[in-house]
C-alpha cells in the first residue's frame, strides 16, 4: 500500500519536475516559480470546476497557466536574456513571490475547497484493511499517461525533433528556418501547462493552499539536482525514490537508539547526544530529501543520470 | 624598463576615502540624535543589523556571483549559538557581553564551514537550488531538535546579566542606546572590513571565478576552493548580524532560519544593488523600512515590494546604488539638466498610476481578507469603498489615464537618455584621445 501511495506522489513529483527539466534543460532557466504555476493550476482548476465542472476544468486549468506561461516568458524574461543567467532566475525568483500575493488576494489566505470529483471519490480495492482511493490511481494513469505522450512528441513528431536540436545547437536551428525564440517560449509554456496539470490532480488530492508552492517547490529542485541536472530519465528515478521514501517514513517509528539497543547497546535520556538517537523515522521525515541531497553531493556530485560535471 | 612599468601602488590612506569613510562614522554617531522616539531607535538597530547581513550576502553574489537562497541560515545559527552563549554569561561565563556578536560569527563560520562544503561543489544555478535544499534542512532539523532551538517558542535570554571588562562602569545593555552603539562601532569595523576584503587577492579572484570561472581555473586556482572560502568569510559575517540579533531582541525562534528570511536578503540586497559596495546599505534601509514602516500601512506589502523587485530586474538590474551613479554621471557631464523634464513628468504620472494601482489592491484585499472590519478604506487619505463599483470604476480609470501618461513621458525619457549616452560615449573617446 505504501509502495503505490509512494509511487503516485512520485509520479506528481515527476510531473512537475519534468517541466522544470525540460525548460532547464533547453533554456538554462532555473524556474524558480515553477511551484508556483503548480499552485496556479490548483486555484484555476478548483475555480473553473466551481463553475462549469471538474473535467473541463482538467482541460482548461492547464492551458490558461500554458498561458500565462507564455505571455511571462515572452514579455518579462525574454528582456532578462541578455543580463544573463542569475538575473534569470530572480525574474522568475520575483515572480514566485507576485504570485503568491496575487493568490492570496483574490482567493484569500486560507485553503480552498476544492474537492475530489465524485465519480473518482471512492477507494478502488482493498489491501491489508486498508484501501486504495480511485483518485491515486486516476493521478497515476495520468501521470503516465503524460509522461508517454511527452516521451512521443520529443521523439518521434517533427515539432520534438525541432526542440531537440534547438537544444543543443541553437544558431544552427535558427539558420535553417525555425524561430527558436517562439520555440523557447512554447518550451516554456508547455512546462508551465505540465506544472498546472499537476496542481489540477494534485490540489484536491492533497490541499489547496497559499503555502501550497512552497511546501513542493524545495522538493522539486531537490529531485532536479539529486536526478542529475537536465535529465528527465534521472528526474524520474529520483521523484520515485523521494515519493517512496518519504511514504515509507511517515509510518515507520523506528529510531537509532532503538536499533543500539536491540543490539546490545543501552541507550538512555544519559547518553551523550540523546536527542540524535530518540528521533523517531517518521519525525525525520521531512528533511529526508534534503538528507539525499546532500549524500549525492558528497558521493556523486552530478546525479543519477547526469552527464555533465561542471 | 622598471622605470616605465612602475608596479600598481595600493595607497589605503588618499583624501576621498578618509572623506567618506569618517562621514560614515560621524552619520553612525549622530543618527540617534535625529532619533526622537525609541521606536526610531529600534529602526535604527534593526536596519544596522540588516546592513551587515545584506553586506555578508552581497561577498556572495556581488562578489562571487553566487545566488544564495538559505543565508538565513548563517544569520540565524548565529543567532541561536550567541543566545546559548549569553545564557552560559548569566550562568557565570567570564566573557563580557559586547563579544557575544564575536560568539555568533564564530558560529556562522563554522556552520559555512560545514554546510559551505557541501554547497560550494555546485556553482551556478546549481549552486541556488543546493543552498535552498540545504536551507529547508537546516529549517527542518531545528524543529526537531527542540533542546536546542526551543521548539515553537524558541529561547530567550537576557542581554543585563554577565560581568566582563565594562559592565561596572554602566555598560549594561540596559538602555537600548548602548545597544545602538555597540551596533554601530561592530557596523563600521564590519564594513571597513569587508571592503578590505574585496582588496585582497581572494577578493579579487573571487572576482575572476564570478566573470569566468574557466579562465580562472586555466591559470591555476580551483574555483571550488574560492566558493568555500568566500562562503565562509560571508558566513562569519554574517553570524556576527545574528549575534547582534540575539543581543538585540534577547530571544530566537526557528523562523529565523526559514527560506522567507533569506529570500528576503537576496531581494533587497538586489534591490539596493550588487554591482556596488555600498550597495546592499540602501538595500538594508529598504528592507527594515518595508518591513516595519511598509508592512504598517499595507497587509499587501509583498506585493508591492515583488513588483518592485520585478521591475527592476527587467530594467535596472544594477539596482538602486547602479541608478545613483549613472545619475552621477549625468551630472559630471551636465547632462542631467536635460533630464529635469522627462523625470518631473514621469514622476507626476508615475505617482497618479500608483495611487490607481493601490486603490484596486487595497479594495481587493478589504473584500478579501479584511472583509469582517467593513468595507470603507482610504488610500492616501482619500476614502474608497470596495463594495461600491464606483469605488472600483474611479480607481481602475486612474490607474489606467496615469499608465498612459507615464508611458508618453517614458519614451521622451528613453530618447533623452540614450542621445545622452552618445554624447557621454563621444566626450568619453575625445578624453581618451587627448591622454593618448
Amino acid at each position: 500500500m505504501s509502495v503505490l501511495n509512494g509511487v503516485s506522489y512520485g509520479l506528481l513529483l515527476f510531473m512537475l519536475s519534468a517541466g522544470l527539466t525540460l525548460i532547464f534543460s533547453m533554456m538554462g532557466v532555473l524556474n524558480f516559480a515553477h511551484a508556483s504555476f503548480y499552485m496556479l493550476g490548483a486555484y484555476f482548476a478548483f475555480q473553473v470546476s466551481e463553475w462549469t465542472n471538474y473535467w473541463v476544468a482538467f482541460l482548461v486549468a492547464p492551458m490558461l497557466v500554458a498561458l500565462m506561461g507564455g505571455l511571462f516568458e515572452r514579455y518579462i524574461l525574454r528582456k532578462t536574456h541578455k543580463f544573463g543567467h542569475v538575473a534569470e532566475l530572480l525574474v522568475t525568483f520575483g515572480l514566485s513571490f507576485v504570485i503568491l500575493e496575487l493568490v492570496q488576494l483574490i482567493w484569500g489566505r486560507t485553503a480552498v475547497d476544492y474537492k475530489v470529483p465524485a465519480a473518482l471519490d471512492g477507494s478502488l480495492f482493498k489491501l491489508f484493511n486498508s484501501s486504495f482511493p480511485e483518485y491515486r490511481a486516476f493521478m497515476m494513469v495520468v501521470a503516465i499517461g503524460m509522461l508517454a505522450s511527452l516521451f512521443l512528441m520529443l521523439k518521434k513528431t517533427r515539432i520534438g525533433l525541432v526542440i531537440q536540436a534547438a537544444l543543443t545547437h541553437p544558431e544552427t536551428t535558427e539558420a535553417l528556418g525555425h524561430n527558436v525564440p517562439r520555440v523557447f517560449a512554447l518550451v516554456f509554456a508547455g512546462g508551465c501547462a505540465l506544472a498546472g496539470l499537476a496542481g489540477v490532480i494534485g490540489g484536491n488530492a492533497f490541499i489547496t493552499e497559499p503555502g501550497m508552492a512552497q511546501a513542493v517547490g524545495a522538493i522539486i529542485f531537490v529531485v532536479v539536482v539529486v536526478g542529475g541536472m537536465g535529465s528527465l530519465g534521472g528526474a524520474l528515478i529520483a521523484s520515485v525514490l523521494i515519493g517512496l521514501l518519504q511514504t515509507f517514513a511517515v509510518g515507520l517509528d523506528w529510531s537509532f537508539g532503538g536499533g543500539l539497543q536491540s543490539l546490545g547497546i543501552n541507550v538512555t535520556s544519559e547518553t551523550f547526544g540523546y536527542p540524535v538517537w530518540k528521533l523517531k523515522l517518521s519525525q525525520v521525515a521531512p528533511i529526508l530529501p534534503y538528507l539525499l541531497l546532500v549524500v549525492m553531493l558528497v558521493v556523486r556530485p552530478k546525479g543519477i543520470m547526469g552527464t555533465r560535471d561542471e | 624598463m622598471s622605470s616605465t612599468l612602475k608596479p600598481l601602488q595600493f595607497k589605503p590612506l588618499n583624501g576621498v576615502r578618509i572623506v567618506v569613510w569618517s562621514a560614515f562614522a560621524v552619520i553612525l554617531l549622530l543618527l540617534p540624535l535625529a532619533a526622537q522616539s525609541s521606536f526610531a531607535l529600534t529602526l535604527l538597530c534593526l536596519t544596522g543589523i540588516a546592513a551587515i547581513a545584506c553586506m555578508s550576502y552581497n561577498m556572495l553574489l556581488g562578489q562571487a556571483g553566487m545566488l544564495s537562497f538559505g543565508h538565513a541560515v548563517y544569520t540565524g545559527l548565529g543567532t541561536f549559538v550567541a543566545i546559548h552563549a549569553m545564557n552560559k554569561i548569566l550562568g557565570g561565563w567570564p566573557l563580557p557581553m559586547w563579544l557575544i556578536p564575536l560568539v555568533g560569527g564564530f558560529a556562522g563560520l563554522a556552520f559555512g564551514a560545514l554546510l559551505g562544503f557541501v554547497t560550494t561543489r555546485k556553482a551556478g544555478t546549481p549552486f541556488s537550488m543546493i543552498t535552498l535544499g540545504v536551507g529547508e534542512l537546516v529549517f527542518a532539523a531545528a524543529l526537531m531538535f527542540p533542546e536546542f532551538f526551543g521548539g515553537e517558542a524558541g529561547i530567550n535570554s537576557n542581554r543585563t546579566g554577565g560581568t566582563g571588562w565594562l559592565h561596572g562602569m554602566g555598560l549594561t545593555f540596559g538602555p537600548q542606546i548602548q545597544v545602538y552603539y555597540l551596533i554601530a562601532i561592530y557596523l563600521f569595523v564590519c564594513t571597513a572590513a569587508m571592503y578590505a576584503f574585496t582588496m585582497t587577492p581572494l577578493g579579487r579572484i573571487a572576482n575572476a571565478v564570478r566573470d569566468n570561472a574557466e579562465r580562472a581555473e586555466f591559470i591555476g586556482y580551483d574555483t571550488r576552493w574560492v566558493r568555500y572560502l568566500i562562503v565562509m568569510a560571508s558566513s562569519f559575517f554574517a553570524g556576527i548580524a545574528g549575534g547582534l540579533t540575539a543581543l538585540n531582541v534577547e530571544a530566537a525562534t526557528s523562523d529565523l532560519l526559514h527560506g522567507v528570511r533569506s529570500g528576503g536578503y537576496l531581494l533587497f540586497t538586489f534591490l539596493g544593488g550588487v554591482g556596488f559596495f555600498f550597495g546592499p546599505l540602501i538595500g538594508s534601509v529598504l528592507l527594515i523600512f518595508s518591513l516595519v514602516v511598509l508592512s504598517e500601512f499595507t497587509k499587501a506589502w509583498q506585493l508591492y515590494v515583488g513588483i518592485v523587485f520585478l521591475i527592476m530586474v527587467v530594467y535596472a538590474p544594477g539596482g538602486f546604488s547602479a541608478l545613483l551613479m549613472l545619475n552621477l554621471r549625468r551630472v559630471k557631464y551636465g547632462e542631467w539638466r536635460k533630464m529635469r523634464w522627462p523625470y518631473a513628468g514621469m514622476l507626476f504620472f508615475g505617482l497618479i498610476a500608483l495611487w490607481g494601482f493601490a486603490a484596486v489592491v487595497e479594495m481587493a484585499y478589504q473584500f478579501q481578507v479584511a472583509a469582517g472590519s467593513g468595507s470603507g478604506l482610504t488610500v492616501a487619505k482619500i476614502p474608497l469603498d470596495s463594495a461600491q463599483p464606483v469605488s472600483w470604476m474611479i480607481a481602475v480609470a486612474v490607474l489606467i489615464a496615469g499608465g498612459i501618461g507615464f508611458e508618453i513621458w517614458r519614451r521622451k525619457f528613453a530618447k533623452v537618455w540614450s542621445d545622452g549616452e552618445e554624447r557621454i560615449a563621444e566626450a568619453v573617446k575625445k578624453a581618451e584621445a587627448a591622454i593618448v
